[in-house]
């Protein structure tokens, strides 16, 4: 496991540091489901600013945690998204549904806080 | 190039040295003769009312420049020292209007004017004639080939130029209140300027730490889908960066052909004008702006 989920406060803070295989992906997107569960957290920050890329892949697992989250009453925001990334992802039609997205740790915190 | 200056047609007939022989005679002929055809040349430049921006004595010595070059580059065969002179006198001509068609016009005219002194010259001889036509025509239309693509690289070089500055001046990002950009948008968008102005959009973002954008487009005159694409596509960007952005300023036109091109706004937000458009976002950043009560009786006073 290459990603490290703190717990803050209600929030489960999920930092990446460096670009993910599709196994690696699923895997945090299994932790972050049942840590959800276990620490009865509100919300959810996953940080990408290491990522070069967010690929289909990536976007629809964050989309599935999101989603999946909701149901269970807590928020998932994804922060960091690179410019050239943020791009990227508009020129492929690349959504993240039911996420919201904001600037950074910072910016994720205030907002779950808001 | 070290194209050699001869006919292949006839070069069977004669051998090169013929050739040199007859160039040298051409140039001889047209430096005996300079002031005579220099001044006709600038008689039938006016006369077509080329360079119309420039005097009649500007023309005449910038003829004079001319004619000598392009007599040397007959001789020597090498356009290099006409080609630097052509680049130089375009530089100073193009800031004040003159066209393709003109400089084509002038150099194509001198082209004539000599051809018709060496008809003059040799209509007792028709097969000289020929020969020092031959002689002549490959050289004087590599002249003016040469003296029409200096200019219109020099005019492609002053277009790339000022692109560039109107590029690096354009797209401003503005940082209003905390949280709060403006990005007013003047003159037509392109794709590449739509793609620039998505960069700097981001950057500003990120750098000021923006909540809200307020992108006003009143000063855009029209817009086609690619570049209704680019924008839908910034928004979004922007929306994955956490900020949202406000559209101002569409105008009539503009809104009906989005809407006929059944371009996606949903994520897009919209305002009438400018005005409004920072009136909501002060009201999304929860920003209340309020006359203090000195302030009519100052403008009283």
């Amino acid at each position: 496991m290459t990603v490290s989920i703190l717990k803050q406060r209600d929030y489960l803070i999920a930092s990446v540091q460096s670009d993910l295989t599709d196994t690696e992906v699923i895997e945090l997107r299994d932790a972050l489901l049942s840590e959800v569960a276990k620490h009865r957290a509100r919300g959810v920050i996953v940080d990408v600013g290491a990522l070069d890329v967010i690929d289909s892949f990536v976007s629809r697992s964050l989309s599935t945690v999101a989603r999946t989250n909701q149901l269970r009453g807590a928020k998932t925001v994804v922060v960091g998204i690179q410019p050239d990334v943020a791009v990227a992802m508009s020129q492929f039609g690349l959504r993240l549904d039911a996420v919201e997205t904001a600037l950074d740790l910072e910016a994720g915190l205030q907002l779950l806080d808001g | 190039m070290s194209e050699k200056v001869s006919s292949p047609a006839t070069s069977a007939d004669h051998g090169p040295n013929d050739d040199a022989a007859l160039l040298r005679e051409l140039v001889a002929h047209l430096r005996k003769n300079r002031s005579a055809l220099r001044e006709e040349w600038s008689r039938r430049i006016t006369d077509a009312a080329l360079l119309s921006v420039m005097t009649p004595d500007e023309i005449f010595s910038e003829v004079t420049a001319v004619y000598d070059n392009y007599v040397d580059a007959l001789e020597t065969g090498s356009v290099e020292a006409l080609e630097a002179y052509a680049k130089n006198l375009s530089e100073r001509i193009i800031p004040r209007g003159v066209e393709t068609h003109e400089v084509l016009g002038v150099v194509l005219l001198l082209r004539d004017v000599l051809a018709r002194s060496l008809f003059e010259k040799y209509q007792r001889d028709t097969e000289l004639l020929n020969r020092i036509l031959d002689a002549y025509e490959p050289a004087a239309n590599r002249i003016a080939v040469t003296v029409g693509v200096s200019f219109v690289q020099e005019r492609e070089r002053v277009i790339r130029q000022q692109q560039l500055a109107i590029r690096e001046l354009s797209t401003p990002v503005l940082k209003v209140r905390d949280q709060l950009l403006i990005l007013p948008i003047i003159g037509a968008l392109d794709t590449g300027r739509a793609r620039q102005l998505t960069e700097q959009l981001l950057h500003g973002i990120r750098e000021n730490r923006a909540k809200v954008v307020v992108i006003d487009i009143t000063g855009v005159p029209s817009i086609d889908i690619a570049v209704a694409n680019h924008l839908v596509q910034a928004v979004r960007a922007s929306g994955l960066m956490g900020a949202r952005v406000i559209i101002t300023g569409l105008s009539a036109g503009i809104a009906q052909t989005l809407v006929n091109l059944g371009v996606d706004l949903s994520m897009m937000q919209s305002v009438g004008d400018l005005q409004g458009g920072i009136e909501e976002a002060e009201r999304q950043l929860s920003y209340a702006v309020t006359r203090t009560p000195e302030a009519p009786r100052d403008r009283e006073a």
